[in-house]
């Protein structure tokens, strides 16, 4: 990758949960920004340029509500931008942000994503019906859980595979106090017994629905170098997308996904992603989709995601551990969790993830992303060394 | 093309209204309001800002300092509203928006002024709050600012405000009623509504589906028939300029069923079956429901036909569903490509 | 890193109060088309996508989604969105440039402002909380800040309808725009306040619209165009939203911008400013000290075609097509958004 050597040198993120009734919209993205900027011993003032991520504005119903939050994030006088590239925003503005570092373009950039869900309901927020489009009469469930069973006929993956994912990420979550999602009797049993909502996905399957906001401030090399903590250098960064449906898509492991997981690698000098990282941050909103993007990112064959989900390769004490924060399945601020998951990443490389801080190797970690019908892919490499 | 495209309303509104916490300075405005005081903060600089906000506009540092303002004050900024929006602006009779500095603060709020006419306002005239007698922390507890002539006393507002909510049991009663608690929450209803229409390509294949036919399209030189089409080939950005009539019949590639009740007022009762469903001769899957069997028997691989609503009209819905046509299911190696 | 960055091609849509043909993707397919035709560059060449749009103007969430298709995304693309005018979707672009990593982007707005109320949507654009339950619309918002600006004195009513006489009149020779006539301020001035201070000629049309332009790096941008329109400056900055709090008789968010992307240089032939409204016309020429002797908005600008979200990126275009053509040596364009000119991009191109 091109560019100014870039560098987290701040994480901040707010609890997660159902609804921050405590909080306007405001305090909660300043919540996670404070934060971060105290993190990186950085004040308000020293920051050159914010970058603000969410999903669907419906979920709030402001328009544009980076406009009107412009201020409470310090962004007065300075360059403010909003990206908007559905589930995976939170990780394309932290690449939208680093790139005006790595540009030359600024020196210290604060990148927030956030979603407020308890002011709406997303369900309601991700299928308004449209006139004229085919009325999806199964909310977001129903889209990905035939996609699910098409994974399962194609890989022939036995069905508590999933289930397995399901508490495995809940009892990661319990070292995390951040998380929304604290389970700490879950089993096996319990996930199998639990309400089946779109066939195959049963309710703990699925993620939750959160309030929640998270931050990064992302500098360059002269900035972090000077900098008290720890920085998270980006040794490689890609953004993917492809359309939502056209002839002959593979929509199980869309080939989206897999150049973008190629392109982050490559920058990052990773030939074997399950060897050379030392633990994974990935998008797995219900349960299946972690064999399924184990496969699209090359962590091993297409058809074997699933043994090493069953394995236990990806647990805590696995040889390559997925989501030791919790994922996605332990807290959803949608527009945010993109964005949790390259913070989280960032924060392994640092090691400053506290309890849930793996076992570093070669210091490398993944953060990933992605969004609309498995479209939109966003990921970077963040490590303890400079790149 | 020159015929207008098909044209549906739409109404976004999310049922009930957006639900609002507020937050410390929000809080303190609104319950200011429903007092019948209003406050603001002060800034760094030593300024007076209202409404409140937790930050400095400028620095972003917090601010927590709350003073009372007004309640008279001078107009900034005005301008007239001619036709009202009944169930939006806050009166019914023609008015104007004004920024009102209340007295004590340094910067103006945006409100809704009540006057006779353009004619009678200007920049700099003095105003006063009229308040609500029923006030319930909400920014229309002021129904409007009024004129006030040089020397006119400002109203105070109507007491007491509504008594709070019960306390819970156990509670001292009498010091509940005097101090209803801090305001937390409001509720905003967003209700926009909108013609949208449905464009050149899909206006094609929706009046062909009035006629009981699906007729998806493809682009010149490309063999991929697209169903529903969208007006583009996404590979290519061509424009799908060629009409091909596909089968009424297809197979279930992958399917969900749902026992989810309400997701959708279209929704039939649960469990359902959500089904995506490659029709013959089409290169897309058709997202639709299954109906006619068991959930439970539901298969990929099931052969399914269209069927149609009794009076069909150039509407996605026109296909209530599908169900089998009674074919053997079709082997995997033939559909495994699409799903 | 890539130093030089040029727009190499532009194409947008004939704009039209209300499209009753075409919906989004429709109106991308064409200008989208145009403009890499125009480029040269190979439609599987092209490095980077970036687009801009608004939910809220399509009634329904993800309208970029849909967008995409109109694209060609296939194979696999590296592309993003911004929630905003695509001019910041083009600021996007021009960082992609820098890091090196891509020698071109395309970059496409879109937007259908006669689906619903913009006026109104644009409401929902303020504080939840205290403002838009009161739902002031965006001509409200912006009768407020000239009500302000006429009060200071500095600026008067024929002023106004001076800047509305002279867009509408240029835009006779604009085929793009949804309003033109041969007016003069007399006349416009004998019409009636209908906003006040504002009448209807002071305030942009609705439009419905999309427009594409395609960014080169150096030798790139050399091979394919005769006379790119090399970016040498460009910047944006937002201030505090709330009018109270705000001199809405400055707009010192343009100011910075324009300091930073250098317009203060001079020798700018012509600017295209994102006026929605004629009072924010000498707000912005005294924000960015352009003089007398700059054309401004000489394709009649927002206030005669306005097709939201790409308005701003037309600004663009229209300068960088007149650097290309030869009509101009440099000029200026600047983009805004948020009420009252709340957030300003400033771009500032040259032949070279």
């Amino acid at each position: 990758m091109g560019g100014v050597r870039t560098a987290v040198v701040g994480v901040g993120q707010t609890h997660h949960v159902a609804a921050r009734h405590d909080v306007s919209m405001a305090g909660l993205v300043r919540e996670a920004a404070a934060e971060a900027l105290v993190d990186a011993g950085l004040d308000w003032s020293d920051v050159d340029a914010v970058v603000v991520g969410k999903a669907p504005d419906m979920f709030e119903g402001v328009v544009m509500p980076e406009l009107w939050l412009a201020d409470a994030l310090g962004a007065a006088g300075k360059p403010l931008t909003r990206v908007h590239t559905a589930g995976s925003v939170g990780g394309s503005t932290a690449l939208v942000a680093a790139d005006l570092v790595r540009a030359g373009v600024h020196q210290r950039v604060l990148a927030v994503a956030f979603e407020k869900q308890s002011e709406s309901n997303a369900t309601w927020g991700l299928s308004v019906p449209m006139p004229f489009s085919s009325p999806l009469v199964a909310g977001a469930g129903g889209y990905f859980a035939p996609l699910i069973r098409a994974y399962m006929a194609r890989s022939g993956a036995p069905r508590h595979i999933g289930h397995l994912v399901a508490v495995k990420d809940r009892l990661n979550a319990l070292r995390n106090p951040k998380a929304h999602l604290h389970l700490p009797d879950i089993t096996l049993e319990q996930v199998e017994e639990s309400f089946l909502l779109w066939d195959p996905l049963r309710y703990l399957d699925v993620c939750p629905s959160s309030d929640g906001a998270m931050a990064l401030v992302l500098a360059s090399e002269d900035v972090a170098d000077g900098l008290p903590g720890p920085a998270a250098w980006i040794h490689g960064s890609a953004m993917r997308s492809e359309p939502t449906m056209f002839a002959g898509r593979d929509q199980v492991n869309p080939q989206a996904g897999r150049d973008c997981a190629a392109q982050v690698f490559a920058e990052a000098g990773i030939s074997d992603p399950r060897a050379d990282l030392d633990c994974a941050e990935v998008y797995v909103p219900f349960s299946w989709y972690e064999p399924m993007w184990l496969e699209n990112l090359g962590f091993c064959e297409a058809g074997e995601g699933w043994r090493l989900t069953e394995a236990g390769a990806t647990a805590f004490d696995g040889d390559i551990p997925w989501n030791p924060s919790g994922g996605v399945l332990s807290s959803n601020p949608i527009g945010a969790s993109g964005m949790i998951r390259f913070g989280e990443a960032a924060q392994q490389a640092r090691g400053r993830a506290g309890d849930h801080q793996v076992e570093p190797r070669r210091g490398l970690v993944l953060g990933h992303a992605y969004g609309g019908g498995s479209q939109f892919f966003a990921m970077w490499v963040v490590g303890a060394a400079k790149p | 093309m020159d015929a207008d495209t098909l044209v549906e309303r739409h109404v976004l509104e999310y049922p009930g209204g957006y639900t609002r916490s507020l937050g410390p300075a929000e809080s303190r405005f609104l319950t200011g309001l429903r007092d019948g005081r209003i406050v603001g903060v002060r800034l760094g600089d030593g300024r007076v800002m209202v409404p409140p906000a937790e930050y400095d506009p400028e620095t972003a540092r917090p601010v927590d300092e709350y003073v009372e303002v007004g309640p008279a004050g001078v107009v900034t900024a005005w301008t007239w509203v001619s036709e009202p929006r009944p169930g939006k602006h806050p009166l019914e009779r023609p008015f104007a928006f004004a920024l009102v500095r209340p007295d004590g603060a340094d910067t103006a709020m945006l409100h809704v002024l009540d006057a006779d006419g353009p004619a009678s306002l200007r920049v700099g005239m003095r105003v006063a709050p009229r308040w609500r007698a029923e006030r319930r922390g909400h920014v229309t507890d002021i129904e409007a600012w009024v004129p006030l002539a040089e020397g006119e006393p400002v109203p105070a507002p109507p007491a007491p405000a509504p008594p709070a909510p019960a306390p819970p049991a156990g509670a001292d009663p009498g010091e509940a009623a005097e101090e209803p608690g801090p305001v937390t929450r409001m509720v905003s209803p967003v209700r926009l509504e909108y013609e949208i229409n449905a464009g050149i390509a899909p206006t094609r294949y929706l009046h062909a589906l009035a006629e009981r036919r699906i007729v998806g399209q493809k682009a010149a030189g490309s063999d991929h028939v697209y169903v529903p089409p969208r007006g583009s080939d996404p590979t290519t950005g061509a424009p799908t300029e060629v009409e091909v009539e596909v089968g009424q019949d297809g197979t279930v590639t992958t399917f969900c069923v749902v026992n989810i009740p309400g997701l959708s007022d279209l929704a039939p009762p649960v469990p359902y079956v959500c089904a995506q469903i490659l029709l013959d001769g089409a290169d897309t899957p058709w997202f639709g429901l299954v109906q006619g069997l068991d959930a439970d028997d539901v298969r990929m691989g099931l052969r399914v036909r269209a069927v149609w609503d009794d009076d069909p009209a150039p509407d996605a819905r026109s296909i209530k569903w599908f169900e089998p046509n009674g074919e053997p299911d079709a082997p995997y190696e033939s559909y495994k490509d699409y799903a | 890193m890539n130093g030089e960055v040029a727009v190499v091609a532009f194409a947008q849509t004939k704009h039209v109060a209300r499209d009753r043909e075409r919906n989004e993707v429709e109106l991308i397919i064409p200008v989208v088309r145009e403009a890499i035709e125009r480029s040269g560059i190979p439609r599987h060449e092209i490095g980077f996508t970036a687009s801009g749009s608004c939910d809220y103007l399509a009634g329904g969430p993800f309208s970029f989604v849909m967008g995409l298709d109109a694209v060609g995304a296939w194979p696999p693309i590296r592309e993003s969105h911004v929630e905003a005018d695509a001019a910041w979707a083009l600021h996007e672009a021009w960082v992609a440039i820098l890091t090196g990593e891509v020698d071109s982007a395309l970059v496409y707005g879109f937007g259908k402002s006669s689906l619903g109320d913009v006026h109104e949507i644009m409401t929902l654009q303020t504080d939840p909380y205290h403002v838009a339950p009161l739902w002031p619309s965006m001509v409200d918002l912006a009768a407020l800040q000239a009500s302000a600006l006429l009060a200071a004195g500095e600026v008067t009513e024929r002023d106004l309808a001076e800047v509305s006489a002279r867009c509408r009149t240029a835009a006779l020779d604009n085929p793009n725009a949804v309003v033109a006539e041969a007016v003069d301020a007399d006349e416009l001035l004998a019409r009636p306040i209908t906003h006040p201070p504002l009448r209807d000629a002071d305030v942009f049309p609705v439009t419905d619209g999309a427009a594409a332009v395609v960014l080169a790096a150096g030798d790139l941008a050399r091979d394919v165009c005769s006379r790119p329109a090399w970016i040498s400056g460009l910047d944006h900055r937002i201030e505090p939203q709330a009018l109270g709090v705000r001199d809405l008789t400055t707009s010192r968010s343009t100011a910075l911008a324009g300091a930073n992307a250098g317009a203060s240089a001079g020798g700018l032939d012509a600017a295209e400013l994102h006026t929605q409204f004629s009072h924010e016309e000498p707000i912005l020429r005294q924000a960015l000290g352009l003089g007398d002797g700059v054309d401004v908005n000489p394709s009649g600008g927002p206030l005669t075609a306005n097709p939201v979200m790409s308005t701003g990126l037309i600004r663009i275009g229209e300068i960088a097509a007149r650097i290309h053509d030869g009509r101009i040596d440099r000029g200026l364009a600047h983009a805004s958004q948020g009420p009252a000119l709340q957030q300003n991009l400033v771009c500032v191109m040259e032949a070279r």
